[in-house]
């Protein structure tokens, strides 16, 4: 039962990637594919009408970890106190932007606004970043399952780690230039013209950032968290899931090449469902791996008791089948390229 | 631990008062939606499609700052509440949980569509998205409220071994009788903020002499279902409400009577300061037997006052919570006053015409919102000292490892940025409604507004 439940919450977690993932990328680019309010708009009107039900799913997952997960929800929210309020922060400032960039016409407004969307895309992508590299590394939890961390100690490794140290910030970096070329992908898709050939060269040139960056992170991963290398050596199936991130990646560029749209940007998702298997599976059965192994928060003793999960299985079936209905709808509504004139759909005004 | 959980408890007030400021609107404007475009379809007057897309852009604004204030709310019951969500996640968790899934996407995607679908949805299909988006902030309230609800009177859980909190019945936790009166209350108090708000405009516009059409429109709409909503509030909902009160949380109930002493036909303080280390209240002005009839329908029923219980059980800031509560109560009187009179110079065809009238509406926009805000401190306040009534007390709820440093500068920080916030909402939600509806004419010329009028 509680391996269910990971394996949801990961399904959720994993959700909130792919789709807010785009906006994101799109935020951070912003400045590089459109140079004019116009190219702006464009860039905003791809996500306008969706960015907050991809929100929406990291609300979902919180929630679901909540019940699912009570003791790793209380440990791990309060010991990231500082960064979790960063993030929170970023995203107030990131759906103001984007939902009050279009009221007013101004040379004032909105590029002050562009701005603000663009640096909170641009940090909440390194800090979510961090984050699961913080969670892969292991954090100082102690015997009362508590621990905190402050932002930064000296950027070691060692028993009193922060949360960005070198590693984190190499994950931090993965996951932006990662996401760049998500949301470049993205844009192209749902734009025309210049601001579409532009996205797709950013998407390119990001391409060859992740190559790198993938490579030592995973690297420096096998190297810092043994249960990974112990994990794939128990239960060699899991290869599998490396192998499709590889597969996904492989798949962004040959479809770049193809001028396929559409298929690189499910290249891309594939890319993500594969590094975030893999990273699920390479910690489990811990959820909160701890500096000291000995007090690692694990499936086992930080899930809630059987008969809630039991009951939540039942609605969360019944939820998952509907928000499934809306989301194809929604994205059939406002399928296709956004216009190039603003009283489209998407304008958000 | 004092001081931080102090400021844990400031942190987490601050916030969460400053978003319910948003979703009391967003719930009471989707109702009022919901009857413009069902007004709209049925008798087919294009007017009221246009009062629609008005205050669909007043709803797009103020949904936003509901939805970037709410999210901080989800994080800090792990954030700042690490104990409470380490006990309760697994019963509590699951409300939360479902508001998520069930209402926030259902929400979130049509708001959307019944922003930006108009013309591709057509007459009946953008009824439907305004349906929902309803149907999903109406849900969400439900849920968030059995929340609430189960922190102030527990209900479908069970103690395990090891003295943990755990879930042992679904339905007993969904149909928490608490939680259907509250809820009951709560909606009617956002519903009486979607009145105001919508009559202080229309009295606006009548004031100024300009979109008459309109002006009359909202004012008309806002008060007839604003006087529905007041009484409401009054009987059953808040007479209900004080009785579950007195019979579960009794100490709290003589904390915001200011009840020191327990007696037989105990009176109903109308005003009066108390003095908790005197143990009275300062120059009353009081209903003799009045409280024990309203709580117990008879003049002279026994009523416990706060020296029926120790000190160590007694909410922690009671002249808070006297306050919050008869300003709640003060304000319900005058919005039955103020809508009554209204409804009844509309019947004599004069309220359009009653200046004195407009302007007490205009003015009166603020208060809905300070009657909800004292309304969820009295609950609030009145829970204390427990976080969950009778299992958990506040002091041991706090996140254990979070200081005081730390959480003021989270505070400030929330404070800063919120006050930005209030800066834009005013600014944005200002500029809306001097630019007004769409003109009456523009298009669909011939169509006669507002016959009724
Ligand atoms: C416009 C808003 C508004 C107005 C005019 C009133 N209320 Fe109220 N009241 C609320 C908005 C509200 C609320 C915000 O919705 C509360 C807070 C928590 C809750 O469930 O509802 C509430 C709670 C609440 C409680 C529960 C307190 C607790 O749980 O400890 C009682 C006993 C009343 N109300 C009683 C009344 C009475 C007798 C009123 C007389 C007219 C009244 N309310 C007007
Ligand atoms: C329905 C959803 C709500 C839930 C689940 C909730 C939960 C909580 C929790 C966990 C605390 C902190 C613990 C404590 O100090 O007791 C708290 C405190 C508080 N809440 Fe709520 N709350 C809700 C709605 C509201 C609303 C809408 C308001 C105000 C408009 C409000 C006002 C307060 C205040 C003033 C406190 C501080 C009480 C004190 O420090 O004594 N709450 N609430
Ligand atoms: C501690 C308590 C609360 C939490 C954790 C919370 C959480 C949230 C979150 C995360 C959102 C954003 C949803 C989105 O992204 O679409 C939101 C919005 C909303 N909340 Fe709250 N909330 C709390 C208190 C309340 C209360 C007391 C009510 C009403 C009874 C309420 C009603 C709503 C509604 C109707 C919305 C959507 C409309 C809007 O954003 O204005 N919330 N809330």
């Amino acid at each position: 039962m509680e391996t269910i439940w990971f394996c949801l919450v990961a399904v959720m977690v994993a959700m909130y990637v792919l789709l807010d993932g785009f906006d994101l990328g799109a935020g951070a680019i912003h400045f590089l594919v459109a140079r004019t309010s116009e190219e702006r708009r464009q860039v905003i009107a791809t996500i306008g009408p969706v960015w907050d039900g991809n929100e929406v799913w990291l609300l979902a997952a919180g929630g679901t970890l909540y019940f699912a997960f009570p003791a790793l929800y209380a440990s791990g929210f309060s010991g990231f106190y500082l960064p979790l309020m960063i993030v929170l922060w970023l995203l107030i400032l990131r759906g103001t932007a984007v939902e009050f960039r279009n009221h007013i016409q101004s040379p004032i407004w909105i590029p002050f606004w562009d701005f603000v969307f663009f640096l909170s895309s641009l940090l909440l992508a390194v800090f979510f970043g961090a984050a699961l590299g913080n969670v892969v590394r292991g954090v100082p939890l102690d015997q009362t399952g508590y621990f905190f961390e402050p932002l930064w100690t000296n950027f070691r490794l060692g028993e009193h780690t922060g949360v960005l140290d070198w590693f984190t910030i190499l994950v931090g970096v993965q996951a932006l230039l990662a996401l760049m070329m998500h949301g470049g992908l993205w844009v192209q898709l749902k734009t025309h013209g210049a601001v579409s050939e532009r996205a797709e060269k950013v998407a390119g040139r990001a391409w060859w950032g992740v190559l790198v960056m993938t490579a030592v992170v995973t690297g420096a991963t096998f190297v810092l968290q043994p249960q990974v290398i112990a994990n794939f050596h128990t239960w060699p199936a899991g290869y599998v899931l490396p192998l499709i991130a590889v597969a996904g990646f492989a798949a962004v560029k040959f479809e770049l090449h193809r001028k396929n749209e559409r298929n690189a940007f499910l290249a891309s998702c594939t890319y993500f469902l594969g590094m975030l298997t893999s990273v699920v599976f390479g910690v489990y059965p811990m959820v909160l791996p701890a500096r000291n192994p000995a007090f690692s928060l694990t499936v086992q003793n930080a899930k809630a008791a059987d008969y809630g999960l039991k009951i939540g299985l039942i609605w969360w079936v019944i939820g998952m089948a509907l928000v499934t209905v809306y989301f194809v709808y929604v994205y059939r509504s406002f399928a296709g390229k956004v216009s190039e004139t603003p009283d489209s759909p998407g304008h958000g005004d | 631990m004092g001081s931080a959980l102090d400021v844990h408890r400031l942190q987490f007030a601050f916030t969460v008062t400053y978003h319910y400021l948003f979703p009391q609107l967003t719930m009471g404007l989707a109702l009022l939606l919901v009857i413009l475009k069902t007004l709209a379809l049925r008798t087919g007057d294009e007017h009221y499609n246009r009062a629609a897309r008005f205050w669909a852009k007043i709803f797009g604004i103020n949904f936003a700052l509901g939805v970037v204030t709410g999210i901080p709310m989800e994080f800090q019951f792990g954030t700042n509440w690490a104990e409470f969500s380490k006990a309760a996640g697994g019963v509590i968790g699951q409300t939360l949980a479902m508001e998520g899934v069930f209402s926030f996407f259902l929400e979130s995607s049509f708001l959307g569509l019944f922003l930006y679908g108009e013309k591709r949805l057509g007459r009946i299909g953008h009824w439907w998205a305004a349906f929902f988006v309803f149907l999903g902030s109406w849900m969400s309230g439900y849920l968030i409220v059995a929340t609430d609800a189960w922190m102030q009177h527990p209900t479908g859980y069970r103690l395990n071994a090891s003295g943990g909190i755990e879930l042992a019945s679904y339905w007993h936790l969904i149909l928490n009788p608490w939680a259907l009166w509250q809820y009951a209350h709560n909606m009617l108090g956002a519903v009486q903020t979607g009145c105001f708000v919508m009559a202080a405009v229309g009295a606006f516009y009548l004031l100024t002499k300009r979109d008459l059409p309109y002006g009359r429109t909202f004012v008309r709409l806002g008060v007839l279902v604003g006087v529905v909503a007041a009484i409401l509030q009054l009987v059953p909902t808040g007479d209900f409400q004080g009785k579950m009160v007195a019979e579960n949380q009794p100490a709290t109930l003589a904390a915001m009577e200011g009840l020191f002493v327990s007696q037989e036909g105990a009176p109903l303080a109308i005003l009066g300061q108390p003095d908790v280390e005197k143990r009275q209240l300062d120059n009353p002005l009081q209903v003799p037997r009045m409280l024990s009839l309203l709580t117990y329908q008879h003049w002279s029923a026994h009523v416990q006052g706060l020296d029926a219980f120790p000190a160590n059980q007694w909410p922690d800031k009671i002249e808070l919570l006297y306050y919050s509560y008869h300003v709640m109560v003060g304000l319900g009187t005058i919005f039955i006053a103020v809508m009554v009179l209204s409804v009844f110079l509309l019947w004599r065809n004069k309220l359009y015409e009653s200046r004195w009238m407009l302007w007490i509406l205009m003015l009166s926009v603020p208060l809905p919102y300070i009657a909800n805000t004292a309304g969820w401190m009295t609950a609030e306040l009145g829970r204390q000292p427990w976080l969950i009534y009778g299992l958990l007390r506040t002091i041991h709820g706090a996140s254990p490892r979070v200081g005081a440093g730390n959480v003021w500068f989270t505070l400030l920080g929330f404070m800063g940025m919120y006050t930005v916030l209030s800066i834009l909402w005013l600014f944005l939600v200002y500029r809306e409604i001097e630019r007004g509806p769409e003109p009456e004419n523009a298009q669909h010329a011939g169509v006669t507004p507002l016959a009724a009028d």
